[in-house]
């Protein structure tokens, strides 16, 4: 491989990296701050992302009519996907919380995981929702007719990292805000904060309204990347595990070990890559279930042997107080 | 309708299987193992190397029991792959949930660790057997008795409800007149103040791993000879365990069973207005429904 197409690999890699920071940072502050235990973020990945593809592609016609099915198609420019994606999360977020967030903390655990598979299922089986299990493809990029194709990938990594800066500015100023404080004092003890006053219900719907829609722009921000996309990528594996390493990894409660383990498991995932590329013929086919595996063991070690991660949580009492 | 009520009751005990563990575990160690159901399909494949590999290769009889689809060497499996996935769970406990229980960490973090152990052992699996459905007997042809109302049942499935009735009536017995049964129904109902009375809690764990893992290496084997075997079936089996965990209230282990019943019929049921991949979608409306009117179940238990 040349060096143009080493960096070219280098600025994929990045893309999928930044996008899953987005992951990261929307899942950050629902359990690294309020403690919320989300285990369906392939659910909202999957609806971000097939809202934005629905609001920006057109309706098919002619020919294409017969095999394409889709609900709608406005044909409307990628921030409006973008937008819809983060309000459709957003309203999901609420129907889940309503009977979850008043229960036991594993009640929500349940429950997400229970939405992000059905969500998966109406889409596999719903021809007339997205055209089922064959999914949406070519969906449109933004400002793809400034650049041509073969750069496009640059430019898409500047939007995601510009996305990316906006969103941790954003939390990184309302961690530190009394709202935040409310936050982290519900994660550390939830009665006591009930005492003093605060509506705990009120608190954790926002957090996990909040952290959904950000999942739902992460979403959205993939569509766009991958161009097509369909329910099997949605899997427990793809879509809510490798994030949860990400923020275990990276450490819970600091936006900047969000991001951080988001590239670095990503990294180390893509890594395993190489590594398995060597095995026999033979054991090539299994070699995405080994480096699962590698995952999954590294999420073990982490929790018993560094669970704060590799950068644990800053102190910080007040925006105030530097 | 009646035949599905029927089926709606084989499929109800093997996630009484599944659930009797996943119940037990919840009110002994108080967090919510989402491995329980890959401990199923552990068992399941487990079998399938006893039946497929190391039985044919013994030479054991491969002929069948009457009209059941399995014989001898399936009679063997289902008590070692129970053993097996016995120790399977408290290998989990003694590696994984015992340092962070030590460590004092969250029940939140226990459940962590649970899914990313339930992720390991799906990986295994699908590395030693690959993403294939598999039989245990591939190609047999599985005669159906016809029963009044116009029911057709196959012998397996008769075989499945009797041997699931068998083991609760035996766990029934166990938890009501033994010591250690006694011990455990305590342990649930109320850990501090058993351990305050001077019950051995590790040992309690050891046991509540090991019944919890035998019922659901069992399960799994029951459901691959009813169904399929699948990587992924456990995952599958994970909200209708909770649904009926939760429907019976948790730790309570005759309101899981009947959770799981109830849930089986319901599942089945729906099969009659809703595409049949929809069963997992199923069982998290009713969990949904169970939360929000009476979320400590309807035997009570803790919620």
């Amino acid at each position: 491989m040349d060096l143009g197409g080493i960096i070219a690999y280098l600025v994929s890699l990045a893309i999928l990296a930044g996008i899953y920071a987005v992951f990261t940072l929307g899942l950050n502050i629902q359990w690294g701050y309020t403690g919320l235990f989300n285990i369906g973020i392939a659910g909202f990945f999957c609806i971000g992302a097939y809202t934005s593809a629905l609001i920006t592609t057109p309706m098919p016609t002619g020919i294409y009519a017969q095999y394409v099915h889709q609900i709608f198609g406005w044909n409307l420019p990628f921030i409006f996907g973008i937008l819809g994606a983060a309000l459709v999360c957003g309203l999901i977020a609420i129907f889940i919380g309503i009977p979850t967030l008043k229960l036991r903390e594993d009640y929500l655990a349940i429950t997400t995981i229970g939405i992000a598979e059905t969500i998966r299922l109406v889409f596999n089986n719903e021809q007339w929702l997205a055209n089922g299990p064959r999914g949406l493809m070519g969906l449109p990029q933004p400002l793809q007719e400034w650049i041509n194709a073969r750069d496009y990938n640059y430019l898409y990594l500047v939007i995601v990292i510009l996305i990316l800066v906006v969103i941790y500015l954003a939390i990184e100023r309302a961690i530190r805000s009394p709202w935040g404080r409310v936050l982290r004092a519900i994660r550390e003890d939830e009665i006591s904060t009930a005492m003093s006053g605060k509506d705990i219900f009120y608190f954790k719907m926002q957090s996990l309204i909040l952290g959904s829609m950000i999942m739902g722009i992460g979403g959205a921000l993939y569509a766009h990347y991958t161009k097509s996309i369909s329910p099997d990528v949605f899997t427990p594996l793809y879509g809510t595990f490798i994030i949860w390493v990400m923020i275990i990894v990276g450490g819970s409660g600091n936006n900047k070990g969000a991001i951080l383990g988001a590239f670095v498991v990503w990294g180390i995932w893509i890594g395993t890559k190489f590594m398995t590329d060597l095995l026999p013929y033979t054991l090539k086919a299994r070699a995405p279930y080994i480096r699962f595996l590698l995952i999954g063991i590294l999420l073990e070690i982490i929790l018993i042997y560094r669970p704060q991660g590799l950068l644990g949580e800053e102190k910080r009492v007040s925006k105030m107080i530097e | 309708m009646a035949e599905l009520f029927v089926y709606g009751i084989v499929l109800g005990s093997i996630i009484a299987l599944g659930s009797i563990g996943l119940t037990l575990v919840y009110g002994i160690l108080r967090f919510a193992n989402f491995a329980h159901g890959d401990l199923m399909t552990a068992g399941a494949y487990v079998a399938l190397f006893l039946v497929t590999g190391l039985f044919s290769w013994l030479g054991i009889s491969d002929a069948n029991f009457g009209s059941l689809s399995f014989g001898w060497r399936m009679a063997l499996a289902i008590p070692i792959s129970m053993i097996a996935i016995a120790m399977l769970a408290i290998l989990l406990d003694r590696i994984l949930f015992q340092p962070l229980r030590r460590k004092k960490s969250g029940s939140v973090i226990l459940a962590m660790s649970a899914l990313g152990a339930s992720f390991i052992i799906q990986m295994m699996v699908l590395i030693l057997w690959g993403a294939d459905s598999l039989f245990y007997k591939p190609g047999v042809l599985r005669p159906a008795l016809m029963l009044p109302l116009g029911i057709k049942i196959r012998p397996d499935q008769i075989f499945i409800v009797l041997i699931v009735f068998i083991s609760f009536a035996t766990l029934h017995l166990f938890l009501k007149y033994t010591r250690m049964g006694k011990a455990m129904r305590a342990t649930a109902d109320n850990p501090e103040l058993a351990r305050v009375t001077g019950i051995d809690t590790k040992k309690i764990i050891l046991w509540t791993w090991g019944i919890g893992g035998a019922m659901a290496g069992m399960g799994g084997v029951l459901y691959g000879i009813d169904v399929q075997l699948h990587p992924l079936m456990g995952w599958g089996f994970l909200l209708p365990l909770f649904a009926a965990t939760i429907l019976g209230g948790i730790g309570n282990m005759y309101g899981a069973l009947i959770g799981a019943l109830v849930m089986g019929v319901a599942q089945q049921i729906s099969t009659a207005y809703l595409l049949p991949t929809y069963k997992p979608g199923v069982a998290f409306i009713i969990m949904i429904l169970i939360l929000l009117i009476r979320p400590q179940g309807i035997f009570g238990g803790r919620s």
